[in-house]
């Protein structure tokens, strides 16, 4: 844990460039153990470059970023191991069942007694009956909760979640942020984005606006003290179009 | 110790996959037999110089098979982005890198032993005295063509034009390879001892080293975006 008070994730004057594009343009975060980010963003906003580089898919251009302690760059296996990714991509094999997926993944983070933490896990998720199911035949609402059976077996500290609602019906939806509510009382942090305004505005603790690679706005949720979160998103993403 | 069980997680998770949908080798052991059976039309039984052929054309059936398994392997790993899922856990890239070395290997290790045994047939050749001989040139040649191939499929397969580039990328960079493998395959097929042909041996033992070597070093930058 870092030093500072209980800060697992500390972001300064992050940016990132894809050739002459910026797409993070100075970016600075604070993320205390234990919270919720909900950060909202249009399309473009550059919310998946963000997760890509927390979760160290990407490289950052510039800035600096520590993630519980670790300095990105110095451990980054070590780093790997403290966080979980859900993406609207399952990251799962199609051809082979949901226990040999999870069996897979298990072995990759060296997780230890898979033949009891899958079964295990696969109840949490409802999916106990499909463990030898191909995740082809899977709809997406069974796919995405084992995505998150996926990302937790290893039991992260740290969630990282890139707009994991998309294309989920309205159960599945209902059911991924049930989940979602139980992640959270375990007092995991979450980092996830959206740019949909009416999911999970509820359930973060802090949220924040990113649009044009700058977050714009951020604040506890406490803070907003009634007002209306939709006015404040789009002043701020309109300001950025203008 | 650790490293190695991830290499054969991912080496283990292709193999199943394979087995499941048993997509992979069949395709790349039809292509492998149709070019030999083509070639087989080509040629009179029994003609002159057959020894200084037929190397070649067994060789081009191993090069096409792998292309596609190759093309294909990485395929699979950007149907649901899983690359990425590879690319969070806790481990050295290199070893996503080598763990698909492996199970390429075994794919076209597999379509090689069932095609030499086919090859023999119909180019009226007894394999059998000379199992010996093609097993050490199939064990060294193949190697050193999957390392660059599995390198060159991850590279490309993030381009549109994955599978006209592919080849173009791939064969001049196989060029020794191929040729030592024929040289030595010609050599074996004559009864002629390995010895005879320890320089070719030679080059492919290097060329296995270095580009195994250079994929291992390089394949991190091969799959970052």
């Amino acid at each position: 844990m870092d030093n500072d008070g209980n800060v697992i994730i500390r972001i300064e004057g992050l940016t990132k460039s894809f050739g002459h594009t910026r797409a993070l343009k100075g970016i600075d975060l604070t993320v205390r153990s234990g919270e919720f980010w909900l950060i909202f963003g249009p399309n473009g906003a550059g919310k998946s470059t963000l997760i890509g580089i927390l979760a160290t898919l990407l490289k950052q251009t510039k800035g600096k970023l520590t993630i519980d302690g670790i300095h990105l760059g110095n451990d980054i296996i070590e780093l790997r191991r403290k966080i979980g990714v859900i993406s609207h991509q399952t990251f799962l094999y199609g051809d082979l069942t949901a226990y040999e997926n999870l069996f897979f993944y298990g072995r990759l983070y060296g997780v230890d007694n898979l033949k009891t933490k899958i079964p295990r896990m696969l109840a949490e998720m409802g999916l106990e009956d499909w463990a030898d199911e191909r995740v082809r035949n899977f709809s997406r609402g069974m796919q995405q909760r084992l995505t998150i059976a996926r990302a937790l077996l290893h039991r992260p500290s740290i969630l990282l979640l890139d707009e994991p609602g998309t294309g989920l019906d309205q159960h599945a939806t209902r059911h991924f942020y049930r989940l979602l509510d139980d992640l959270h009382s375990q007092k995991r942090t979450i980092l996830m984005t959206s740019h949909n305004l009416t999911i999970g505005l509820e359930k973060c603790t802090h949220l924040a606006i990113l649009t044009g690679g700058r977050i714009v706005f951020s604040a506890r949720k406490a803070e907003l003290d009634g007002k209306d979160f939709e006015e404040i998103y789009f002043h701020y993403t309109e300001k950025e179009r203008k | 110790m650790r490293y190695l069980k991830k290499v054969l997680a991912i080496t283990v998770k292709d193999l199943l996959l394979e087995a499941h949908t048993k997509e992979l080798t069949p395709a790349m052991l039809v292509f492998s037999l149709i070019v030999i059976v083509i070639f087989n039309f080509s040629f009179e039984p029994g003609m002159q110089n057959a020894d200084i052929i037929t190397p070649g054309i067994l060789w081009i059936a191993f090069v096409f098979a792998g292309m596609l398994g190759f093309a294909r392997s990485f395929a699979k790993e950007h149907e649901q982005e899983s690359i990425r899922g590879l690319m969070l856990a806790p481990v050295d890239h290199s070893a996503i890198y080598l763990g698909k070395t492996l199970s390429n290997l075994v794919f076209l290790f597999c379509v090689e032993i069932i095609s030499v045994l086919v090859f023999g047939i119909f180019f009226n050749i007894n394999i059998f005295p000379i199992i010996p001989g093609l097993a050490v040139v199939l064990g060294l040649a193949t190697p050193g063509f999957v390392a660059v191939g599995t390198l060159y499929a991850a590279m490309a397969a993030n381009i549109r034009l994955r599978e006209i580039l592919l080849p173009v990328l791939l064969f001049p960079i196989i060029v020794p390879v191929l040729i030592a493998a024929v040289k030595i395959t010609g050599s074996v097929f004559k009864g002629q001892p390995l010895s005879d042909v320890s320089g070719w041996l030679n080059l492919l033992v290097a060329y296995n080293g270095i580009f195994i070597v250079v994929g291992v070093l390089t394949f991190e930058y091969v799959i970052e975006e």
